[in-house]
């Protein structure tokens, strides 16, 4: 009962599509606006927001750093806290896990914490082809669950929908799956949410098998954590006999200690809030507390390859605030579902590639996916350099595509271009060529750019994809050595006066 | 090769020639404050969250506690050292209330291990005087009773004092939720009332 992204087309023509649909960019531009300015105002409040930055980027580095050595210690701790600790390459191994610790309890439904990890193994699919039903407890999964849609955002994946949406959405599929929504149910948010809450508490009550991620794994004590607002994480961690754990190997922390920064860090920069309404930290198993069989699966699925990654290695201290999402004017037009991946926006256009390459199309077009302005990066509380490692996996992409036996129009460009440069007559030649182009743009080009210099708009053949959404300046009529030949450098009369 | 030592291998040959060793800046603190103070802000920091706040001196404590619950059936810890008139006690030594008992429970009064000033949050680490995890989730009101001394300044001042190997729950505010067009609804799973009593 969930909506997939694999097969999705490339980001340009996902976007053309996102970006013709006006109540899509409405909704975007309501929430992504009204989050912008709750988390300027928090982040204002703390003086020393840039050292807290400096701070949680260390301690993030620092972990990944010594990645093998702290996940060891993890293992170690955890295990010594009574967790059952699995690992698992990819997504297949880590769903196969989740999927016997559940057979194991002969169950047939699990009740799911909202979790990035679980998503981009695609769990749900996987459980429900086992037979057993996945339930997503988090307000905005519901939402996305019921209506059989795909998350569009990190930190609320139903941004693309609006409360009247919402409304439909429950009065239409809540009874099929369990209590249904109200008659007299109005798209009110507390009534929703209220909506929300009587339909879960039946799940949570008879739930003995619940699935949770981790926004961070200590390591020296063994302790993971969650980071929520509802207290349907609370729910799932707390009441249910089994709990699996689905965590990213770079969601490690050496110590303690140092989730302090990134505990003050996240919820000023997810939500916009001074600390989000629940943190659950717990540490294996708590004799006559809360879930008695505790499993944690360790996934890489990607992440070491990213590891390895020289520019692309700090996207794995991504801490999944989405502020990078909500400041991107890219992500305001489009949306999530363009970028084709439970990872969207900015971090995603360099996540992606990062965990599985750039071989597919889909995948190729991600780091293309921006102005590169910047913005992400001055937001991100973990000071992860987004426009860099953007321009280097745009590297990436051409590099993959050096032994292509049909050459892209842009290589075939760029080999002219070295083919013209490295010879002066070859040089001279083109610049008589464009100096006629100039002239006769000059004359005749109805596009003026601002400042009153001709340009040539949309123009045929394969520059038609370039020049399509920009206009190209007309050449100047007379190239430099031009000049230079003609007013010997500038000394020849009637030059002199204008250097 | 299994998965475990595949990965650690992966993850090493990905490090290859990386040095381990970064400095980590200190994260910075915020300004110590009179203690009085701090106690203040941490009133106001609670309140914000629309989260109800009563202060009270230690005389009061009962009388307060039964204002807050105005008449609601309450579940409380066994450790609570506070007599809440008309109050079931979860056990834990006979396995506790269940879920679907405590679900027909209105309310839960508990003690707090730690609060936070800046942040308005208060901490549980689960001991006696607060109970199982389950009694504080379950019913929709929780009155949870903080003693100024355990307030502090700010998050690190809470993590040092804070025992990782006990299960905590960090509270801030009741439920609530952003994911209707990003407005903030409160209540939701969790107690949808959130009572601090506050003393000294």
């Amino acid at each position: 009962m969930s909506g997939t992204f694999v097969g999705m087309p490339a980001f340009p023509s996902a976007a053309r599509e996102a970006l013709g649909d006006t109540q899509l960019r409405r909704n975007l531009a309501h929430a992504t606006r009204t989050i912008r300015d709750k988390r300027a105002q928090v982040v204002g409040e703390v003086e020393e927001w840039e050292e807290l930055r400096l701070a949680g980027a260390g301690v993030k580095e620092a972990a990944l750093r010594d990645l093998a050595t702290h996940l060891e210690t993890l293992e170690e701790s955890l295990t010594r806290a009574g967790a059952t600790v699995h690992w698992a390459r990819d997504a297949e191994e880590a769903c196969a896990i989740v999927a016997r610790v559940a057979k194991s309890h002969d169950v047939d439904e699990v009740v799911k914490v909202k979790s990035m990890a679980t998503l981009e193994i695609g769990l749900n699919d996987h459980l429900e082809r086992e037979g057993i039903a996945a339930w997503e407890t988090d307000l905005a999964e519901l939402i996305v669950q019921l209506g059989d849609d795909l998350p569009s955002h990190i930190l609320v994946p139903a941004i693309h929908r609006n409360r009247a949406e919402i409304r439909e959405i429950f009065r239409r599929r809540m009874a099929a799956v369990g209590r249904p929504a109200p008659d007299d149910l109005s798209d009110d948010p507390a009534a929703l949410a209220g909506a929300a809450r009587e339909h879960m508490r039946e799940k949570f009550l008879r739930a003995k098998v619940a699935v949770s991620g981790a926004n961070f794994a200590v390591a020296d004590t063994g302790t993971l954590v969650v980071v929520e607002s509802e207290g349907n994480g609370r729910m799932c961690l707390t009441l249910p006999d089994v709990l699996v754990s689905v965590v990213g190997i770079e969601k490690v922390v050496a110590t303690w200690s140092e989730l302090d920064p990134l505990l003050r860090l996240l919820p000023r920069s997810s939500t916009g809030e001074r600390m989000n309404p629940y943190t659950s930290t717990w540490s294996g198993v708590t004799p006559g507390d809360g879930p008695q069989e505790v499993h944690v699966v360790l996934l890489d699925n990607g992440r070491t390859r990213a590891l390895a990654d020289e520019v692309g290695r700090q996207a794995l201290r991504c801490i999944r605030c989405s502020a990078c999402l909500n400041v991107c004017p890219v992500y305001e037009r489009v949306g999530g579902h363009a970028y084709g991946s439970v990872y969207p926006g900015p971090i995603g256009a360099i996540l992606n590639p990062l965990l599985r390459g750039v071989e597919d199309e889909q995948t190729a077009s991600l780091p293309y996916a921006s102005s590169l302005c910047g913005a992400c990066f001055e937001v991100c509380p973990v000071r992860i350099d987004i426009p860099s490692v953007l321009v280097e996996q745009r590297a990436a992409v051409v590099d993959s595509h050096r032994s292509d036996r049909v050459p892209k129009a842009e290589a075939v460009a760029m080999r002219a271009a070295a083919w013209t440069f490295s010879d002066s007559r070859r040089l001279r030649l083109a610049e008589r060529a464009s100096g006629l182009a100039g002239r006769v743009l000059g004359r005749f080009s109805r596009t003026t750019l601002p400042g009153g210099r001709a340009a040539a708009g949309r123009l045929p053949g394969p520059a038609a994809g370039w020049t399509g959404a920009r206009d190209l300046p007309a050449p100047p009529e007379e190239s430099f050595r031009e000049w230079w030949d003609r007013t010997d450098g500038g000394r020849a009369d009637g030059e002199e006066g204008r250097s | 090769m299994n998965a475990r030592d595949d990965i650690l291998r992966r993850v090493r040959s990905a490090l290859d020639g990386v040095s381990p060793a970064v400095e980590v800046p200190t994260a910075p603190r915020v300004r110590p404050r009179d203690h009085a103070d701090l106690v203040d802000l941490f009133d106001e920091r609670v309140a914000d969250y629309r989260a109800v706040v009563t202060r009270c001196s230690s005389d009061d404590l009962a009388a307060t506690v039964a204002a807050a619950l105005d008449g609601a059936r309450a579940v409380v810890p066994p450790g609570l050292g506070l007599d809440v008139a008309g109050a079931v006690v979860d056990d834990p030594s006979t396995g506790g209330h269940s879920a679907a008992e405590l679900d027909a429970i209105d309310a839960v009064v508990t003690r707090a291990a730690v609060g936070i000033a800046e942040t308005g949050t208060i901490v549980l680490d689960h001991r006696p005087d607060q109970g199982r995890r389950a009694i504080s989730l379950v019913p929709d009101l929780h009155v949870c009773i903080v003693d100024a001394s355990q307030v502090v300044a700010d998050v690190p001042d809470a993590i040092a004092l804070l025992d990782p190997a006990r299960p905590l729950t960090w509270i801030s505010g009741p439920s609530a939720t952003s994911d209707i067009e990003l407005d903030r609804v409160e209540g939701v799973h969790g107690p949808r009332t959130l009572h601090v009593v506050l003393v000294g």
